[in-house]
């Protein structure tokens, strides 16, 4: 294991030798080492494995009493039986699709404009500013969210709602633009501006991913399309785009799956509800991390199991939307050279 | 990363056209600048930008009634574009006005993005003003402090020293484990190691609230242990543990195999050279894969907030009684609709955030480097010990050279 030595390749001026075989003993401590590093992997690999067994574990007993209503019931009320995630799941990833969509493209200008328009001696500065916002805490930006950005927002939120309403989700049914005495509350605490706050959460990890597929672009192929007559801009759509795609990809991907996760930013802006709440713009929304917020404080046994169900449905989604996106990634031509 | 930057940007080629060369003899090639901006195109964007402004100006006056500063902007930005697309396309071909425009896109966009970022923080940093000159704030707990109580009485010093507890415990737990692992990955063949490089990747970005649930059903319902600071360490370790694996095991991987190999080929058993080679050389990234990772760790409010419980007091006991943790203190007091809860919580936030700040400073301090560049001190370190050992080996070879005149003699 210690050392991979190849065997001499007989020269053409040397008589044919037969391969000598090569075998490596590890030393006593080095055996140690080995051990001790696989126990630590090991270890590593019981700790990640057994988070969904115990989710399970601890949220059999709700499953098992809630049967097939576990996934299309609208209502949380364990305690007289009768809960099912379909509300918050929907209301998770309509949250996230409009973090998405609001983080996408923020994050391809960031990082096209470092990779490819940054001064070089503002690239370094550049990239350790978005660095360092990824590791802002979340409840930093919840604070924001809805002391600065629940009422800036409604404007805008109103403006979508009265000339965009007959795009899908984007309408409210029983509003009334018109009316100057509208009742304002009916745009606060909804879906969308929890989306706006979690794009800007997840902006900076899409980013890097973005950035760093960019950067690896070959500078041969770039030079070959300036030389061919491109602009900038051209040599971009020509080289950088097309081999960034993968990144591009993988790394929205990277941030859907933060954005399903987010906790305590969207408990804090939302207002939580128990129905399908398609209508973005409208007060109400709700997310499986923050109905486990919410609820587990006074929740009985089996209300707890109920809600490890719940967060056993969330754990499944984020993983197999993480494993798409580094399978993505991995495939690619810019991903591989990592 | 380029550093070409483009040789043709629409029409006018006329600008690089190489001085004609003298006749006579090889002269010296005068360089040439490849600069591509003129004084046109700043003309060209100063007067679409002051059309565009007032343009935006009258329709938000004159025309649109009612509408806020919001609106203008957006009118101006829209007005700007047009107005220096029809500008440029005046003077050169489609695809340069297309340049131009994507040009101006991007750099708006990033703009947005870094301005709105900079501003969360800024933002959180003056609402915090309130709290934040009251020395109190930073010395005593909220146990005598009710809801109603002005800024003068209690503090969030227990929300400081719970987290510091509480990434203490983490930090024990994942540094040891999580280098091990990165360790593991790279220096194991086999299967085994690949499929914990998968599960580890595919956790990277497991949902805090979900390290959360599993410490609270493994060790406290399972286990028997009651919420407490040890518990919410327990929750931050498993949030941590695959980030620090990952951006470890990326910067191990950086270490050049030819280091490896000579250790090896010197005869170093593959512990010496993994301890006196590999991670020496990866120092400066594990470090800031460590102080990242810690970064993320303490700014983590769900995890604790199962796993914690809430207190207002100091406690310094992490096996029981609720150890609060700055975010948690930030979130719990957000809740409060009293003025000065909230106050508090922006105050508190402040000081969470110059946690991150400090921490993730000394990570670019100390590292940041790619793996074997050494920083100017660690260089000065390196010249004397190799001068050290140039000074012994002539030593050493003068007492040699001595002890052999003395034996022909």
């Amino acid at each position: 294991m210690t050392t991979v030595v190849m065997a001499p390749v007989p020269g053409p001026d040397s008589p044919a030798e037969p391969a000598r075989k090569v075998r490596s003993v590890a030393g006593g401590a080095d055996r140690v080492f080995h051990l001790s590093l696989r126990g630590a992997g090991l270890t590593v690999l019981i700790i990640m494995g057994t988070i969904g067994l115990f989710l399970f574990y601890r949220g059999a007993q709700a499953l098992a009493d809630d049967g097939p209503k576990f996934l299309y019931v609208q209502a949380w009320e364990p305690s007289s039986h009768n809960f099912g995630i379909a509300t918050v799941i929907v209301g998770t990833l309509l949250i996230a699709m409009v973090a998405v969509i609001f983080a996408v493209p923020l994050a391809t200008g960031v990082a096209l404009y470092i990779s490819e328009y940054a001064p070089r001696k503002l690239r370094r500065g550049l990239i350790n500013l978005v660095d360092l916002m990824a590791a802002v805490p979340s409840v930093v930006f919840g604070l924001w969210g809805f002391y600065f950005l629940s009422e800036k927002v409604i404007p805008l939120a109103k403006f979508l709602s009265s000339h965009f309403g007959w795009v899908p989700f984007l309408g409210i049914r029983d509003a009334d633009p018109n009316n100057p005495l509208e009742d304002l509350t009916i745009y606060k605490s909804s879906t969308f501006i929890a989306g706006i706050v979690v794009a800007l959460m997840i902006m900076p990890i899409i980013c890097s991913v973005m950035r760093e597929s960019f950067t690896q672009a070959p500078i041969g192929e770039r030079e070959g399309a300036y030389a061919l007559g491109a602009t900038r801009w051209g040599m971009i759509r020509a080289v950088v785009l097309p081999f960034g795609r993968g990144g591009m990809i993988g790394g929205t991907m990277l941030g859907l799956g933060r954005a399903m996760g987010e906790t305590i930013a969207v408990y804090m802006i939302i207002s939580p509800t128990f129905k399908i709440q398609p209508e973005i713009l409208r007060s109400g929304a709700n997310s499986v991390s923050s109905l486990i917020a919410l609820k587990f404080g006074a929740a009985s046994p089996f209300e707890l199991s109920a809600l490890m169900a719940a967060g056993l449905a969330l754990f499944a989604l984020t993983l197999v939307v993480n494993f798409g996106a580094s399978a993505v990634i991995a495939r690619t031509r810019s991903g591989q050279m990592t | 990363m380029t550093t070409t930057s483009p040789p043709y940007r629409g029409g006018r080629a006329a600008a690089l056209d190489a001085p004609p060369a003298p006749d006579t003899g090889p002269a010296v090639e005068v360089r040439r600048s490849t600069v591509v901006r003129g004084q046109a195109d700043v003309v060209v964007i100063v007067g679409a930008g002051a059309a565009a402004l007032s343009l935006a100006a009258f329709l938000n006056t004159r025309v649109i009634a009612s509408a806020g500063f919001g609106s203008f902007v957006v009118v101006a930005y829209l007005a700007f574009l047009l107005l220096y697309g029809v500008l440029v396309s005046l003077q050169d071909d489609p695809r340069a006005v297309r340049d131009r425009l994507a040009s101006v896109i991007v750099h708006s966009l990033a703009a947005v993005a870094l301005i709105a970022l900079v501003f969360i923080v800024g933002f959180t940093f003056w609402r915090g003003r309130e709290a934040l000159p009251h020395l109190n704030f930073f010395t005593t707990d909220m146990q005598r402090a009710g809801p109603l109580d002005p800024l003068t009485v209690g503090g969030i010093v227990h929300g400081v020293f719970g987290t510091l507890i509480e990434i203490t415990i983490a930090l024990i737990i994942t540094i040891p484990l999580g280098l091990a692992c990165a360790v593991y990955l790279n220096e194991a063949r086999g299967p085994l190691p690949k499929f914990v490089r998968t599960v580890v990747e595919a956790m990277t970005a497991l949902p805090s609230i979900v390290a959360g649930l599993f410490i609270l059903a493994s060790v406290i319902l399972t286990l028997g242990l009651v919420k407490s600071g040890l518990a919410a360490g327990l929750a931050i370790s498993v949030m941590m543990l695959p980030i620090i694996i990952r951006a470890s095991d990326v910067v191990i991987r950086l270490v050049p195999g030819s280091l490896r190999e000579a250790s090896l080929a010197m005869g170093a058993p593959q512990w010496r050279t993994v301890w006196h080679v590999v991670l020496p050389t990866a120092r400066s990234g594990l470090t800031t894969a460590v102080l990242l990772g810690a970064a993320r760790g303490i700014g983590e409010t769900s995890p604790v907030l199962l796993t914690a419980g809430f207190g207002a007091s100091l406690n310094f006991n992490i096996f029981g009684g609720p150890m609060v943790s700055l975010p948690l203190a930030t979130f719990t007091f957000s809740q409060s609709p009293e003025h000065t809860m909230v106050a508090r919580a922006f105050g508190a936030a402040v000081v969470l955030l110059v946690l991150v700040l400090v921490l993730f400073a000394l990570a670019r301090a100390l590292g940041g480097r790619p793996a074997g560049e050494l920083s100017p001190r660690a260089q000065r370190a390196r010249a004397q010990q190799s001068q050290q050992d140039l000074a012994r080996f002539t030593e050493r070879d003068q007492m040699r050279r001595m002890g052999a005149n003395y034996a022909t003699s």
